[in-house]
C-alpha cells in the first residue's frame, strides 16, 4: 500500500548558516529510513510517466521498487543499466521539470522524491560496493571521445559496455568537465565525480588528461592516423560571454568561468595551501540568473565576502536557475538584487573594481522566445559598491574543434549541428552532443546525447561491417 | 607525468628543463606555449615553448624561479616528473615573408626571442638581435643568440658586460644606422614591450609583442588572459599570444598582471616559512 502523504519527506541539510561558511555538501541525502519511506510514496504506475521525462530513461518505478524491498544494490543495478552518472544526476539534474514534473503524485501534493531516491541507492552503492563491473569482451573497435564532462562520459560509458576500446581526450589535469571545474564541491562533492569515473576506467575506458585535441591531434588525425573508427565530440560550452559595457577588464572582474574554475578546480577555498588564489572583497557582485551564477553566488559567500548579491535584468520569477538553488541562494543570505542591469563597471582609480552603475528595468511583452522582454527606465542610472564583480551570463561552444575540423557544420553562435534522432555531425563519423551541440543546458541532456551518440556509433560500426 | 630528460642552469635564476612529451613535440611550433602544473595542489602556470624535438620527442622550457611554482619547478631535477604538461596552446608566431627582423629578448625573454630568431634565422631572414639584462650574472644563452642571429648586442642595465643602457636605445642606434627591418619582434618584460612598440609606433615598423598572462585552462575558457588590443577584448591563451604591439593596451595588461601580487607574496612568504621549518628540522 503506497504511503500517500502528499510531501517529500524532506531531505536532511546542513543549516544555512552553517553551511554559508564550508564547502561541504549542502544536502546530507537521505538515511535508509527515509529513502524506504520515500520509496513507498510512489505508485508503481504501469504506464510510468515519469520514464518519458528522463532524458536517459531511466526504468524509476523499477529502481525505487527495489529500494523499498531493501536491496539497495538492485536498485543500483537499475539505474546503472541506463545512467552511467547516477551520483551525479541524483544531485543536479532538474528533476522538478523531468521525471518528477510527471510523477502522477505531483497531480495533487509533491512528486516523489526521485532525485533524492536515485542519489540515495547511488551513494550506497559507493560507500558499501568495491567490485570492479565486469568488463565485456572487446569487439576489437576503437572510438575516441573528445571532452570528459557529462556528455563524454556518458558516451564512452555505453561504447565500453558494448565492448568497444573507448579514449577519452580531456584538456584538463582531471577528468569530469564541468562536474569538476564548474558545479561546486558544495553541491557535487569532487569525490563523487571522481568514483564515478573510476568505474569507467574499470570498465575499460581509458582517460588522457592534458589532450587538447584540436592542439595537438586534430579530429582528422583521430580518424585517419590513430584508427579510431568514430569521434565523439562532447567539448562542452566554454567560451564565456561578456556584457561588452566599459570596465570589464578591471582587476577582480571575474567570467563566472575562472571564478568558478579557480574555486573547485584549483581548489582556491583552500590557499594558501593550494597554490591558486581568488580575489573576494567584502562586497561580491554576481551579473546573471542562471545556475552558474547561483553557484558563483553561494561560492562567494564560502569563501568570506560580506555581502553577496545576484544583479539580473529580470525579476525573480524569470530567473532559469533551479527553484531549488534560488532558494538555497536566499537561504545562504545572497541578496537578489532583480530588474538592475550593469551599464558600466566603475574604476577606484587604480584599476581595480569599486562598483557598477546599474540602470533599472521593467518587464515588456513576451517575445517570441516566450520570455517577458526588458527596458531600461530612463533616468534611473544609479552606482553601487563592489569589490569583486563575476559575470555569469552565459557561455557557448568553445570555437576550437570547429576552427580545426574541416568539414564539420556549426551554427553562427557556434554550436555543432547534428541530427539530433542520431548525434551524426555533417562530417562522417563524427558524432558531437551536449553544450557543443545545444550551448549551455543540463547535466541530463549532455548525457542523453551521449547515450544516443553511442548508438548509433555503434550501428555505424556495425553497418560498415557488414 | 612528463619526465625531464635535461636540466641546465642557465644563470642563479634561470633554469631550462627538457621535458618528454612526445604528443606536444609533434605539433609544436615557434611562438606557443604549454601549462604545466607541478604538484596535486599546485597552479597551472602557461610557459612559452623554447623549443621541441620531434624526433625525441620532448619540449624546452626555460623558466625564472619568481613564485612558488617555478621554485617548485626548479628543485626538480633530471629523471624526476612533471605532473601535468599541456599543450601546444596558442597560435604560433607568423614568419611568412619576413626578409629582415630585429629581434628584441628582455632578460628571461631571451629563452623566448631566441628561437623565434632562429626560425627566421634558418628561414634565410636576416636577423639582428639585442638582448638586455640587469646585469652580466643573468645574461642567458649568448652563445645560441649568436649562433641564431647576423648581428648581436648584448645590453646590461650596468655595462657589466656588453652595451651599458637599455634594449630601446640599441634599436635606437640600428634604426640611425639605416637598417630597415619587416619586422620587430618584443619579447620580454611588458613594460619593454610597451617602449619598444610606442618607439617603432611612430616610425610605423611592424611589431610583434608575445603576452604572457595569468591564466588558468589556456583553451579560451576562463578569460583570465583578457587583453585589449586595438580596443577589442582578446585572449592571450587562443587569440595570441603573439599580438601587435602598437594595438596592445600595455597599462591595462601590466595592471592585470599585478592581480594576484598581495596573494603571491603571502602565498611565498607561508612557503619560504615551511621550507625554512624542514630544513631546521
Amino acid at each position: 500500500m503506497a504511503d500517500m502523504s502528499l510531501k517529500k519527506y524532506p531531505i536532511p541539510e546542513q543549516d544555512p548558516n552553517q553551511r554559508n561558511k564550508n564547502f561541504a555538501e549542502v544536502s546530507l541525502g537521505y538515511t535508509e529510513e527515509l529513502a524506504r519511506k520515500e520509496s513507498a510514496r510512489c505508485l508503481q504506475c504501469k504506464n510510468k510517466p515519469c520514464v518519458a521525462g528522463c532524458p536517459v530513461q531511466v526504468d524509476i518505478p523499477g529502481f525505487i521498487a527495489k529500494i523499498g524491498q531493501g536491496d539497495f544494490e538492485a536498485a543500483y543495478d537499475v539505474l546503472k543499466s541506463t545512467n552511467t552518472l547516477p551520483a551525479v544526476c541524483g544531485r543536479v539534474c532538474p528533476q522538478e521539470t523531468q521525471c518528477e514534473e510527471r510523477c502522477v503524485r505531483a497531480i495533487k501534493g509533491q512528486s516523489v522524491g526521485i532525485g533524492r531516491l536515485e542519489r540515495f541507492a547511488a551513494d550506497r552503492h559507493m560507500e558499501k560496493v568495491c567490485e570492479a563491473p565486469l568488463r565485456p569482451s572487446p569487439n576489437g573497435k576503437k572510438v575516441a571521445v573528445v571532452g570528459s564532462g557529462p556528455a563524454g562520459l556518458t558516451c564512452a560509458g555505453d561504447l565500453a559496455a558494448m565492448g568497444y576500446a573507448v579514449t577519452v581526450y580531456e584538456a584538463f589535469h582531471v577528468a569530469g568537465g564541468v562536474l569538476m571545474y564548474g558545479i561546486p564541491e558544495f553541491r557535487l562533492p569532487k569525490a563523487i565525480v571522481q568514483k564515478e569515473i573510476d568505474d569507467l576506467r574499470k570498465l575499460g575506458v581509458e582517460i588522457l588528461t592534458n589532450r587538447v585535441v584540436g592542439r595537438a591531434e586534430t579530429i582528422d588525425e583521430l580518424l585517419d592516423e590513430e584508427g579510431y573508427s568514430a569521434v565523439f565530440v562532447g567539448t562542452g560550452a566554454g567560451l564565456p560571454s561578456f556584457m561588452n559595457v566599459p570596465g570589464e577588464n578591471l582587476n577582480s572582474v571575474y567570467t563566472a568561468n575562472e571564478f568558478l574554475t579557480r574555486i573547485n578546480l584549483m581548489k582556491a577555498y583552500k590557499w594558501p595551501e593550494c597554490d591558486t588564489p581568488v580575489r573576494i572583497g567584502k562586497r561580491v557582485a554576481v551579473v546573471g540568473g542562471g545556475n552558474v551564477a547561483m553557484d558563483a553566488a553561494r561560492s562567494a559567500k564560502r569563501l568570506g565576502a560580506e555581502e553577496v548579491s545576484i544583479v539580473y535584468r529580470r525579476s525573480e520569477e524569470e530567473m532559469p536557475a533551479r527553484l531549488e538553488e534560488v532558494h538555497h541562494a536566499k537561504e545562504e543570505g545572497i541578496r537578489l538584487v532583480t530588474l538592475t542591469n550593469p551599464t558600466a563597471i566603475l574604476d577606484d582609480g587604480k584599476g581595480w573594481v569599486r562598483g557598477m552603475t546599474v540602470v533599472d528595468m521593467e518587464l515588456g511583452e513576451v517575445d517570441a522566445k516566450g520570455r517577458r522582454s526588458t527596458h531600461a527606465i530612463p533616468g534611473s542610472e544609479h552606482d553601487l559598491a563592489f569589490e569583486t564583480v563575476v559575470i555569469a551570463i552565459g557561455q557557448s561552444p568553445n570555437p576550437l574543434i570547429r576552427q580545426t575540423t574541416p568539414g564539420l557544420s556549426t551554427q553562427r553562435w557556434g554550436g555543432i549541428i547534428v541530427d539530433e534522432s542520431t548525434g551524426a555531425t555533417s562530417k562522417p563519423r563524427v558524432y558531437a552532443g551536449g553544450d557543443a551541440v545545444t550551448g549551455a543546458a543540463t547535466v541530463i541532456l549532455a548525457m542523453g546525447a551521449g547515450k544516443i551518440a553511442a548508438k548509433s556509433i555503434d550501428e555505424l560500426v556495425r553497418s560498415s561491417e557488414a | 607525468m612528463y619526465r625531464i630528460v635535461q636540466k641546465k642552469t642557465l644563470n642563479p635564476q634561470v633554469k631550462l628543463m627538457t621535458v618528454e612529451a612526445p604528443a606536444i613535440a609533434k605539433k609544436a611550433r615557434p611562438g606557443q606555449f604549454i601549462i604545466l602544473r607541478v604538484h596535486d595542489e599546485g597552479e597551472r602556470i602557461p610557459l612559452t615553448i623554447a623549443g621541441f624535438d620531434r624526433a625525441a620527442g620532448t619540449i624546452t622550457i626555460v623558466f625564472q624561479e619568481v613564485g612558488r611554482t617555478t621554485r617548485a619547478l626548479g628543485q626538480l631535477e633530471e629523471g624526476d616528473s612533471i605532473l601535468d604538461f599541456v599543450g601546444p596552446l596558442g597560435i604560433p608566431s607568423h614568419t611568412e615573408g619576413i626578409r629582415k627582423a630585429c629581434v628584441i629578448g628582455g632578460g628571461l625573454g631571451t629563452a623566448i626571442a631566441w628561437p623565434q630568431a632562429k626560425a627566421l634565422h634558418d628561414l634565410g631572414a636576416e636577423v639582428h638581435m639585442i638582448c638586455g639584462f640587469r646585469n652580466k650574472d643573468l645574461v642567458i644563452l649568448e652563445d645560441e643568440v649568436r649562433a641564431a642571429s647576423d648581428r648581436t648586442i648584448i645590453t646590461t642595465d650596468d655595462g657589466s658586460n656588453g652595451v651599458k643602457g637599455f634594449v630601446t636605445d640599441q634599436l635606437k642606434a640600428l634604426l640611425a644606422e639605416g637598417n630597415e627591418y619587416d619586422v620587430v619582434i618584443a619579447i620580454g618584460p611588458l613594460v619593454m614591450m610597451k617602449f619598444v612598440s610606442q618607439m617603432t609606433k611612430p616610425l610605423g615598423i611592424r611589431t610583434i609583442v608575445s603576452l604572457n598572462p595569468v591564466m588558468i585552462d589556456g583553451t579560451g575558457m576562463c578569460g583570465g588572459c583578457r587583453v585589449t588590443v586595438g580596443g577589442k577584448t582578446k585572449f592571450a591563451c587562443v587569440d595570441g599570444p603573439d599580438f601587435d604591439g602598437h594595438e596592445v593596451d600595455f597599462d591595462e595588461a601590466i595592471r592585470r598582471s599585478s592581480m594576484y601580487r598581495d596573494e603571491e607574496k603571502q602565498s611565498d612568504e607561508m612557503h619560504q616559512c615551511r621550507m625554512g621549518g624542514l630544513s631546521n628540522g
